[in-house]
């Protein structure tokens, strides 16, 4: 188990490290660079200032060296200031990241507690009105452009009906639980419903699945009922896959997060980085961007751990 | 009967993967004949009329028209063409890439074969929005490429081919692994047969359909992130016509013709569905075990 996670946790520094080095070296791909604001914004600089400025910043030495030296600081704690905030890009991302915990913390449980319970009732139904209706009702979870769902329901319960706010987060001290839950709820809906459809699907198959192994005739065989051989042995097993799922869904749910965050003007992590991938500032862009790298390594790897836990049948072999 | 009769027996007894088929016939016969649908309309996809802002449905425009006086159908119409395109062209590019790299690892195996296992892992575990916007904000200039009139359309589909490779290649991959001990390919070997000719005459023919399967379920995907990428801006650029980019100008009508944000995202999701059915009636048809 332990040179099993090592060899994980090995693999998942290289990815961090390739990762890292290809997003600065991209960024600096993008159009502008920092110099570039300071001459717009300041007529008078002469070119021997703009490169002394180069020279302040770095920016006269070949892409590597410079990567080196962020990568040297960043190891020590230091991700460098935000341009457009002016401030350091860590505190930005912390002060967002509780905001994007809690939408895909609520999310994700809202679309588990679609997903387990349709998925299983699909499985056992199969191929009856029950099953098609929760399979087609999948197909249109992953076939839907989350911000097209996001506008039709803000279209409807923000314009036509007028229940709910369409955008924003009521700012810091003047409002109550309350006034932040209205403004939760649309962006939690949607993203919790479009990733409950793939989540349902592997359910469904994981349970179909395990209801068509040996043990369970044998289990049936042996006088148990359908109900308590299904809650005893198809349940449990099944569910060991969909575990691993759930966490390996993480950057899907990131990714659907981004958008969600976007379109409903919600300060969270995501719309940050896509703020500062769109803004050109480098050093807040790079610590979002891995960041969400870091975490969705992280779940992959306790994604094994788990399926390693739960399924004693599975043997460790290092890299494997 | 024939393999393929059988596999068409099954296919046919999918209802919603014949319907996706034939829904997305339909699309590409009516996207690619834009052209003289918008001459027998007497319209223009990219012609504005200001006396016409936000014409309601009529005779002279179907589906009415949108902020500038254009006509919502023929910009459909056309943004049909470029999301198919994509769809297509990054889907096919990928697979190619996929089964390439997929049949060296999983027949020669060995370093290159760990390499790329450990390459995919990566490529998977990447969160792919934040990535695909990052590379979709790259200034293609910096990179010493012109700008060309369809720069937009070839970066989108290069973005996305590269990073959607991985499935095919590790579908090819396990297939090949699995193929090399089996008789018949010792058997070819035996023969003289050399290891491009085991590879392209022997293995790959075995894994088309799943490769065939993934490359259609892709399609879909692929389509969302271009409107995706579109929507935010970093794709298709104005004033070409996307679905992903007529949302996005939508948006910011929302209040007066609402009706705009219908019919893009109708479509984007009617298209990307189609694809998936089919996906899942090619899976049914092509593979009796599953």
């Amino acid at each position: 188990m332990s040179r099993f996670l090592a060899g994980r946790l090995l693999q998942a520094v290289i990815v961090l490290a390739v990762m890292s080095f290809a997003v600065y070296g991209l960024i600096g791909l993008m159009p502008g660079d920092p110099i570039d604001a300071m001459i717009a914004a300041d007529p008078e600089l002469t070119s021997e200032d703009t490169e002394r400025l180069k020279a302040v910043y770095g920016l006269d030495r070949p892409v590597w060296q410079r990567y080196l030296a962020w990568a040297g600081a960043a190891l020590g704690g230091d991700f460098g200031h935000s341009r457009i905030y002016n401030r350091p890009a860590l505190d930005l991302l912390a002060e967002r990241l509780p905001h994007t915990v809690l939408l895909m913390g609520l999310a994700f449980a809202l679309s588990v507690a679609i997903a387990l319970p349709a998925g299983i009732l699909a499985a056992l139904n199969a191929n009856r009105f029950g099953d098609y209706a929760v399979n087609f009702l999948c197909f249109a979870g992953i076939s839907t452009p989350p911000f097209w769902l996001a506008i039709m329901a803000m279209l409807l319960f923000s314009v036509s009906l007028g229940w709910l706010p369409a955008t924003g987060w009521p700012a810091a001290g003047d409002a109550g639980w309350a006034e932040r839950l209205r403004h939760l709820v649309l962006p939690v809906a949607v993203l919790g419903l479009l990733s409950a459809g793939g989540i349902t699907r592997y359910v469904r198959a994981s349970m179909r699945e395990a209801l068509r192994q040996d043990y369970v005739r044998t289990a049936r065989a042996k006088g148990l009922s359908r109900a308590a051989a299904v809650r005893r042995h198809v349940l449990r097993n099944a569910m060991i896959p969909v575990v691993t799922i759930l966490a390996l869904d993480m950057g899907a749910l990131f990714s659907g997060a981004l958008i969600t965050e976007i379109m409903f003007g919600y300060p969270g992590m995501g719309a940050l980085i896509y703020n500062a991938v769109m803004a050109n500032d480098y050093n807040l862009a790079l610590v979002g961007l891995l960041f969400a790298t870091f975490t969705t390594l992280a779940a992959n790897i306790a994604a094994d751990g788990a399926y390693v836990a739960l399924d004693p049948r599975i043997a460790f072999r290092a890299g494997a | 009967m024939s393999p393929a009769a059988l596999a068409w027996l099954r296919f046919r007894r999918h209802k919603a993967g014949l319907a996706g088929a034939v829904f997305l016939l339909l699309l590409a016969a009516a996207a690619w004949s834009a052209p003289l649908i918008e001459a027998a309309l007497g319209i223009d996809a990219g012609s504005v009329d200001l006396f016409a802002r936000y014409a309601p449905p009529s005779a002279a425009h179907p589906l009415g028209a949108d902020d500038l006086g254009r006509d919502l159908l023929a910009r459909l119409l056309r943004g049909g063409q470029v999301s198919l395109s994509v769809g297509l062209a990054a889907a096919f590019i990928a697979a190619l890439i996929g089964t390439g790299l997929g049949l060296l690892a999983g027949y020669r195996g060995g370093a290159f074969d760990a390499a790329l296992m450990r390459l995919t892992d990566g490529v998977i575990a990447l969160p792919l929005l934040p990535l695909l916007i990052v590379l979709a904000a790259v200034d293609p200039a910096k990179l010493g490429l012109e700008d060309g009139t369809n720069a937009s359309l070839f970066r989108v589909i290069a973005i996305v081919a590269l990073v959607g490779w991985t499935t095919v290649a590790r579908l090819v991959r396990a297939a090949a692994l699995a193929a090399r001990a089996q008789d018949y390919v010792r058997a070819a070997r035996a023969l003289g047969a050399g290891s491009g000719r085991i590879a392209l005459r022997h293995i790959l023919p075995n894994v088309a359909s799943p490769i065939l399967v993934a490359t259609t379920l892709s399609v879909g995907n692929i389509i969302l992130f271009e409107s995706v990428l579109s929507f935010l801006g970093l794709g298709i650029q104005p004033p070409a016509a996307s679905w992903g980019n007529m949302l996005a100008h939508a948006q910011e009508t929302i209040w007066q013709a609402p009706r705009l944000a219908v019919w893009p995202g109708l479509l984007i999701f009617s298209t990307v569905i189609a694809f998936n059915f089919l996906g899942d009636a090619l899976q049914d048809a092509l593979d009796p075990r599953s």
